[in-house]
């Protein structure tokens, strides 16, 4: 018998791009790369095409908001890790990057001193440790990335290997946010207490308020969404996705099978805090401010509200998810803010008991029954 | 090849002469036995589970394991699979390997599959990437990044559908298989890994009499050229399988051999019928 015959086929492992996600790329390119810096940069302000600064920030926000949602899904839709801590390697990322912005200010303080303000504030006379080289923003970049890896890797270690899981894994992300936060609050650790670090002058060497300088931060937080996209859409299609899944659903199969299922959740966990953290960088240049309240407890809940109304183990879902979130979130904290919390209950019930795959199921369920 | 082939260095080493090549983190079964379970005690919250065992198992030995619940037979895999640890005793696989120091992947990775009671297959995969996942490979976190699936893993997969019988199921969720078909895809995964010791719990529960009877006959055909442990409740079914039987009671070894033999045994007659 020919021998490409008695080969199953391989409709999942080896499909090509629908034109559906061609289209999608071609779109969120022209839009996140052409459309929106153009209109921002080229039209006159008051005129009817332009795009104000307030939009550009939110849109570098959602996008932010967003990598941290595709994050979350790597780990929770395929690892079956729900992570109710991940706002705390998204705000390590923006306080790490946030150091090199506080250097940047260099002597236009309101103290007018080498030392951020704070510092002055507080009588300190030099820099903690810590603090050094974080005028550099390659090492203020590096320790963004690296600090929270390092903290997923040790805090991962410890949880995976214990084999805490499910309900127990996602309490002890929250205490550990919630910890973090309360030492990054007191002003002795020395990261600006309750104020965190704001009041930036310029990005490397630019204004950080042009809006040249605005554009080129929104273009590279599409650059990094796109890639963290992308990236996590291969890692759960190799060979590595598909053994986190079968730890997700059934990990005594797997061990049995010879695998360690500690590596591969400590490989998805830590890439995933990283991802955060590259978010967080992101976020501090376009947002002006980082401070301890990102790490709070609730920032990580509305985390996973975004992936579960967009639809886990989607990827795609999650930017949705971050995206319709945040807008509502806008719009309803000016128009009726006593009813955001309220409302984000809501829909996080609603979402479980009727979108079970998020508004991403939904929109396949229609397109299938469109199509039938 | 066949699934069922065996592993080729086995017959190289022996025609060379060489009798006990041993090497640290090898199985070596150069000696009859390749299961040694001594004097092995599980206590769980004072509760003996496993009372000073003692059982050995030949190489390409078929060994059926019964006894009456809770007389230790899922304790007595756990142990040997690294779930569960000894309070005290050997646990040893061929001259070398340790188990009592070993985690349940490199157990597995050693050679020894298990079969869980409960058919244990991922249900959200295919029934080819369950296979694919189980064939022996590569098992660290840096091959699986850009691990391929070419023809010679296609191959393989093939061969084991055909002989589990599940040729045109290759693309469904496995969690859409028949109760049976279940326990034959999850043989088949353990099949794929090339193990030397198969712990089989329970293969036929839940099966038909249909089914049954072509588990029996994979079995046996299996234990030629695999050392297979059988844990089951069904007698007919032993009594078709045809190997040597050990009775388990209260964590001890109660007797052992032909069935016949132990059937006839007055504290087995006790010990199923006084309850």
């Amino acid at each position: 018998m020919d021998s490409a015959l008695r080969r199953p086929a391989l409709p999942r492992l080896a499909a090509p791009w629908p034109r559906a996600s061609w289209l999608g790329l071609a779109a969120y390119g022209l839009i996140a790369f052409g459309l929106l810096p153009t209109l921002h940069l080229l039209t006159p302000v008051g005129s009817l095409l332009h795009v104000s600064d307030f939009t550009i920030t939110l849109g570098g926000k959602i996008m932010c908001y967003a990598i941290v949602a595709v994050a979350l899904d790597l780990v929770w839709g395929y690892g079956g890790i729900l992570s109710l801590g991940h706002s705390l390697f998204f705000a390590l990322g923006g306080y790490g990057f946030g150091m090199y912005l506080m250097r940047s200010i260099g002597r236009e303080g309101v103290y007018q001193s080498d030392l951020p303000d704070f510092m002055v504030f507080l009588d300190w006379k030099k820099l903690p440790w810590y603090w050094h080289g974080t005028s550099h923003a390659a090492w203020a970049l590096f320790l963004a990335l690296a600090v929270p890896a390092l903290l997923a890797a040790i805090f991962g270690l410890f949880a995976f290997r214990s084999r805490v899981k499910g309900v127990y894994f996602s309490i002890i992300t929250q205490a550990l946010t919630y910890a973090a936060m309360l030492l990054f609050f007191r002003n002795e650790t020395g990261f600006g207490g309750n104020n965190g670090f704001t009041d930036f002058k310029r990005v490397f060497g630019l204004p950080i308020t042009a809006p040249s300088t605005r554009v080129l931060l929104f273009m590279a937080t599409a650059a990094a969404l796109l890639a963290s996209v992308l990236g996590t859409r291969y890692l759960v299609r190799s060979k590595f996705g598909r053994v986190l899944t079968a730890i997700r659903d059934a990990e005594a199969r797997v061990m049995a099978l010879g695998y360690d299922p500690l590596r591969y959740k400590l490989a998805a966990w830590t890439l995933s805090a990283v991802l955060c953290a590259a978010a967080g960088a992101l976020y501090v240049p376009q947002v002006g401010i980082i401070n301890p309240s990102e790490m709070s407890p609730a920032n990580s809940i509305e985390i996973a509200i975004w992936v579960a109304v967009g639809g886990r183990g989607t990827l795609i879902g999650p930017v949705v998810g971050a995206a319709l979130v945040t807008l509502a979130k806008s719009f309803l904290t000016t128009a009726y803010p006593e009813f955001w919390l309220f409302f984000l209950g809501l829909l996080f019930i609603l979402v479980t008991l009727f979108l079970p795959e998020g508004v991403i199921g939904l929109g396949r369920r229609l397109w299938r029954k469109g199509t039938a | 090849m066949s699934p069922l082939a065996p592993r080729p260095e086995e017959g190289v080493l022996e025609s060379a002469g060489i009798v006990h090549a041993a090497r640290p983190g090898v199985l070596d079964a150069s000696h009859r036995v390749i299961l040694y379970l001594e004097e092995v005690t599980v206590t769980f919250d004072g509760f003996r589970a496993l009372d000073k065992l003692t059982l050995y198992v030949d190489r390409g030995e078929l060994r059926c394991v019964i006894g009456p619940n809770g007389a230790g037979k899922t304790t007595m895999m756990d142990v040997i699979t690294g779930k569960t640890r000894p309070d005290a005793g050997t646990v040893y696989f061929g001259q070398t390997l340790d188990l009592t120091r070993m985690s349940e992947a490199q157990i597995a990775q050693a050679g020894i599959g298990r079969k869980f009671q409960k058919p244990t297959v991922f249900e959200r995969h295919s029934v080819f990437e369950n296979l694919e996942l189980a064939l022996a490979s590569n098992r660290g976190v840096r091959h699986s990044l850009f691990a391929v699936v070419d023809d010679a893993v296609r191959d393989r997969v093939a061969d084991m559908l055909r002989f589990i019988r599940l040729e045109g199921q290759a693309d469904r969720p496995a969690g859409l298989l028949s109760h049976g078909q279940k326990q034959w895809l999850e043989i088949g995964m353990l099949l794929v890994q090339n193990p030397r010791l198969l712990l089989l719990d329970e293969p036929v529960a839940g099966m038909s009499d249909d089914e049954t009877e072509r588990t029996a006959e994979l079995i046996t055909a299996l234990a030629a050229k695999h050392s297979v442990v059988v844990v089951e409740h069904d007698m007919e079914f032993i009594a078709r399988l045809g190997g040597k039987v050990t009775v388990l009671d209260e964590g001890r070894v109660l007797a052992e051999g032909s069935l016949e033999a132990v059937q006839a045994d007055p504290k087995v007659i006790e010990v199923y019928l006084g309850r």
